[in-house]
Order: C-alpha cells, then sequence, then structure tokens
C-alpha cells in the first residue's frame, strides 16, 4: 500500500517522528481560497486588537 | 527654533523623524543623519533573496522623501556625541562623516537640542571567522540582510539550481552564524522561501535542505518560546515549528554556536559542549548583532562611551542593568521612556537601545560558550519606539522639560509577525503569528507569561496576502503619502 505524503517524512529521523505533521484535509484548507478569504479577514481583525493594544 | 537629530533613518529612525517633523512644524528643526541613501523595507529581502522581487521593490530614494517632509537630511554615518560639549562649545554635538551628497569622507558636527539614536546594529560577519570580517559579508556564504546582499544571494541561489537540474546535488545550510545571533525569524522565512521556489521548480528530490539555529530549540525566535493557540489548543511554538520542518522535509540542529567557516563547511558547538561539521553548497547565515560603535566624549575630551552606552555598543536607556539571575528578572526591568539616564536629551529606539537581559533561558556550553539568541526588538516594536521617543521630545520642545514622556514598554506591547513560507497570490504561505506582550510578564500571565487570547499563530494563503498587503502599505507609509500617518506602525 502507498504511503500517504503527510506519513512519509515521519520514518525519515527521530526528529520529524516525534512532530506533528498536516495531513491532506489541513494541507488543503491552507490553500483554500473561500476559507483562506475567511481566515484573512479574521487574522487581520485579530492583528488589528494586538496594534491597538500596543499604541 | 529647538533641533532633535535622529541618528539612523530605518524603522525606528524614519518613523521618529517623520513623525516629530509633523509634529514640530517648520519652526523646529529635525535632522537626519543616515549612511544610506536608500530606505529598505527589510522584511521584503527574503523575497529579493529568491529572485522573487528587485531590489528596486523594496527601497526608494530618502531625498526626496525628507524634502517633502522638510527634514534636513545627511548622507553620513555618526561617528561620536559630544553630550556635554566642548572646551569651546557649550551646546551637545554629534560628529559625523559623510557618506554621499558629494562629500564623501568629510566630516562635520553639529549641535542638538534633542538627539534619538536609532542607528539599528552593526552587522557583525566578524564575529565567527570566516562569515566575514569587518568590511561586512564574506566570499563563503550570502546574507539578506540588506538589499544588496539579497541580491547577491538570488544570484548565487539560481547558481546551485542550475546544478540540481544537471543533475548534481545539493545540500543547503541555512540558520544563524554565531551562538549569540537574534533575527531567527529572517534565517526561517528565508530557509521555507529557498524550500519553496525549490520545490516549485520541480527540484526538490535534488536537495538537502539544513537548519542551523542557535535556539535552545526550535520555535524560541529569541523570546523564549511562546505558546499561542492553534485550532483549539495552547501549544508552543515548538510543537508549531517542528510541525513545518517536518512537513517539508528540513533537518534541524538547535543549540549550535557556528564558530568558524571555511568553503562549503561550517564548524560548530552544540549546548552538550560537543562540536561538529557541517558541509553545504550554498549557506545563508545571519551574523550576530553589535552596536555601531558611536564614541561619546566629555566636556575635557575625555572618553565617556562606557556611561552613555553597555558594552555591546548599544546605548543605556531606562531599562534595570543590575545584574541578577534569571529566576528574578522581571517585565519591569524593561525600559519605558528609552531616556539615556544620564543625558536627559538622549534617547534610543529600535535596536540601538541596550536591553537589560535577554529574553530566552540563559545557556552555555560546557565549555563555557554563551549560546542563546539575544531579544528581536525589530519591526513593529522598533516603529512603536520610534514615534513614542519622537512623541516624548515633541512634548519636551513643546511644553518644557517637566513634559510627560511617553511609554512603549517590550513588556507591555505586542508584535505581529508573518513569516513568509513561499511566495505565490495562489499557492503561497505564511505563518501569521501575534504575541502579547513581547517580552513575557509571568506576574501579569502566570501560565506562559503572555495572554493565549492574543497571541495565536496559524500557517496558510491568508498569511502570505497580509505579508504582501503589508509590504506595499509600509512602504506607502514610508514614502509619506497621502493618509500615512492612520497606518499604525
Amino acid at each position: 500500500m502507498a504511503v500517504k505524503p503527510e506519513e512519509f517524512n515521519f520514518a525519515k529521523n527521530d526528529q520529524f517522528n516525534t512532530a506533528m505533521i498536516p495531513g491532506k484535509f489541513a494541507r488543503a484548507m491552507r490553500t483554500c481560497k473561500i476559507w483562506q478569504f475567511i481566515r484573512f479577514v479574521i487574522i487581520n481583525i485579530k492583528m488589528i486588537i494586538v496594534v491597538s493594544k500596543s499604541h | 527654533m529647538a533641533r532633535l537629530i535622529v541618528l539612523g533613518g530605518g524603522v525606528a529612525g524614519h518613523t521618529a523623524a517623520t513623525f516629530a517633523a509633523d509634529w514640530l512644524g517648520r519652526e523646529h528643526e529635525v535632522v537626519v543623519v543616515t549612511p544610506n541613501s536608500k530606505w529598505n523595507w527589510i522584511p521584503s529581502n527574503i523575497w529579493v533573496g529568491v529572485g522573487e522581487m528587485s531590489k528596486e521593490d523594496v527601497t526608494f530614494d530618502l531625498a526626496p522623501v525628507y524634502e517633502k517632509a522638510g527634514i534636513t537630511y545627511k548622507q553620513a554615518k555618526a561617528v561620536s556625541i559630544n553630550p556635554e560639549g566642548s572646551a569651546s562649545n557649550d551646546k551637545p554635538f554629534v560628529t559625523f562623516e559623510y557618506t554621499g551628497q558629494g562629500k564623501a569622507g568629510q566630516s562635520e558636527e553639529m549641535t542638538y537640542d534633542y538627539l534619538i539614536n536609532a542607528t539599528g546594529p552593526k552587522l557583525n560577519f566578524g564575529a565567527t571567522p570566516g562569515l566575514g570580517d569587518a568590511n561586512g559579508l564574506g566570499e563563503f556564504t550570502v546574507s539578506v540582510c540588506t538589499a544588496d546582499h539579497a541580491e547577491h544571494a538570488a544570484h548565487e541561489l539560481e547558481k546551485i539550481m542550475d546544478k540540481m537540474r544537471k543533475g548534481e546535488r545539493q545540500k543547503i545550510l541555512i540558520g544563524t552564524g554565531h551562538g549569540m545571533c537574534t533575527c531567527q525569524g529572517a534565517a526561517f522565512e528565508y530557509i521555507f522561501n529557498v524550500e519553496h521556489e525549490i520545490r516549485k521548480a520541480g527540484l526538490r528530490d535534488m536537495a538537502d535542505i539544513q537548519w542551523i539555529s542557535n535556539e535552545a530549540f526550535m520555535g524560541d525566535f529569541g523570546m523564549g518560546g511562546l505558546h499561542m493557540k492553534v485550532g483549539g489548543y495552547v501549544v508552543s511554538s515548538r510543537i508549531f515549528t517542528e510541525s513545518l520542518f517536518a512537513e517539508r522535509g528540513v533537518n534541524y540542529i538547535t543549540g549550535a554556536h557556528v564558530n568558524k567557516v571555511e568553503k562549503g563547511k561550517v564548524s560548530y558547538e552544540l549546548l552538550d559542549g560537543t562540536t561538529g561539521e557541517e558541509s553545504f553548497d550554498f549557506s545563508m547565515l545571519i551574523p550576530p548583532f553589535a552596536g555601531v560603535g558611536l564614541k561619546a566624549y566629555n566636556k575635557a575630551g575625555e572618553d565617556i562611551t562606557d556611561t552613555v552606552f553597555a558594552p555591546n555598543g548599544f546605548m543605556k536607556v531606562d531599562a534595570d542593568y543590575t545584574p541578577k539571575p534569571y529566576a528574578e528578572w522581571k517585565a519591569s526591568d524593561w525600559p519605558r521612556t528609552y531616556q539615556n539616564p544620564t543625558f536627559k536629551n538622549l534617547f534610543a529606539a529600535g535596536i540601538a537601545f541596550a536591553p537589560p537581559h535577554i529574553i530566552s533561558k540563559p545557556m552555555k556550553s560546557p565549555n563555557g560558550t554563551v549560546i542563546n539568541p539575544t531579544p528581536p526588538r525589530t519591526g513593529m516594536p522598533s516603529g512603536i519606539m520610534g514615534k513614542a521617543v519622537a512623541h516624548s521630545v515633541c512634548d519636551l520642545i513643546k511644553k518644557g522639560p517637566d513634559a510627560h514622556l511617553h511609554e512603549a514598554s517590550m513588556a507591555e506591547m505586542g508584535a505581529a509577525c508573518v513569516a513568509s513560507a513561499g511566495k505565490g497570490w495562489l499557492d503561497g504561505q505564511a505563518a501569521a503569528m501575534t504575541v502579547y506582550p513581547v517580552v513575557p510578564d509571568y506576574e501579569k500571565y502566570p501560565g506562559t507569561g503572555r495572554d493565549t487570547d492574543y497571541t495565536f499563530g496559524e500557517i496558510g494563503l491568508a498569511g502570505h496576502w497580509i505579508k504582501h498587503i503589508l509590504h506595499y502599505l509600509f512602504i506607502y507609509k514610508a514614502k509619506l503619502k497621502p493618509f500615512w500617518k492612520v497606518i499604525p506602525e
């Protein structure tokens, strides 16, 4: 059975073996335009709050 | 008429000078002394370093902007400060040496009423044998610290990509070039942009990519790491960072003091005292920072540099510099007004101020080698400090010596950081993070030292969009285009 892309790097070394590696869905959401537009709005709001608290 | 001199035209200096000129109007004089003829949006040097932007995209000429703002511009390098004046002149003055404007090499003295030291750092390539020398970057590695360096890095990267296309496997080494570096974030961005470009070119299988850092653990970033909200969990930046490295197949070495660079090879010592070597075909190593080497003299002409500056060359301000163990470090150790304790008309902002201590836990190898990142104070904190200090100076000029000084402690301010992990409007990614406050305050936030409602991070295309928009926004602001003042630092 073929190894899933997200599982391939686990076997490379001990450091990678204990790391958290995103699966297919998480990777797809990172570049999903609709979801990322929503995140864009939310991240901007959060950053504006942090910026306003810092001045 | 009062005269304010600002030393340096980077994020802190440019912010301080432009706001001060706006608030003071033409009845007072603002002078900027900077050796550079161009302003550089340094965060985008990363994209110049992979050939995705040109040097012209990230720089612009300072002279026309300062002319528009009514700022006197001296393209010169500050050499010394006489905060008490001299035997023949009671007014404090600065001595600088021109680097342009047709007067290169000429010296000049200029008196001041107030002085803001925002010189930024000296890129101390000479601290590591082989990394460079007093004249700058050496021949074995590249850098992205300046736009010129980044342009050179892009050419060198293209050369190794050509070799990969011909079937020659290449080893890439990116990280920090000394045990006491800061700015791991820049190296972090560069390694993932290089990885992204190589993958995009279909050459990922031909490259071994290796990270080397002085951080004791992944995700320290010179802030002792941070705990952030990700997907409903509060997680350490270590998990967040290790995840990205594992996902992209980038190996890492942490707790490393690079002590020698040779052609195609670095030597290093680790926190456990062991030593090692790492070979490379292409390497970008960030140098450590130091003060720019400004001298200070008293009225009699005696050297008082030790009074004005800390041993690392950064200027002393209203921080608590009393040496104390890590367990006793407090948020209140950090400066609030950036006023020099001896000379009240001297201020520092940005990298130029001397931090009271590092933020990360101090570490030494069994051989006594200090290996820990120094505190980051670039970007947003630099801009906020520059604005606060300019506000204080303007109030001192307009309201008199008893005016209230404005405060901008790094223990009470947050920072928004967008670390690019590959450029592209549709396939780019960046880690968008906020941290609040930059310096942890364990009295106010006993759990993690920070407010986890405002400390978060996530990776995605949205982060890239934000970073790209910030590129245009901050260059627009720095050019003093309409409504520049409403764009926050």
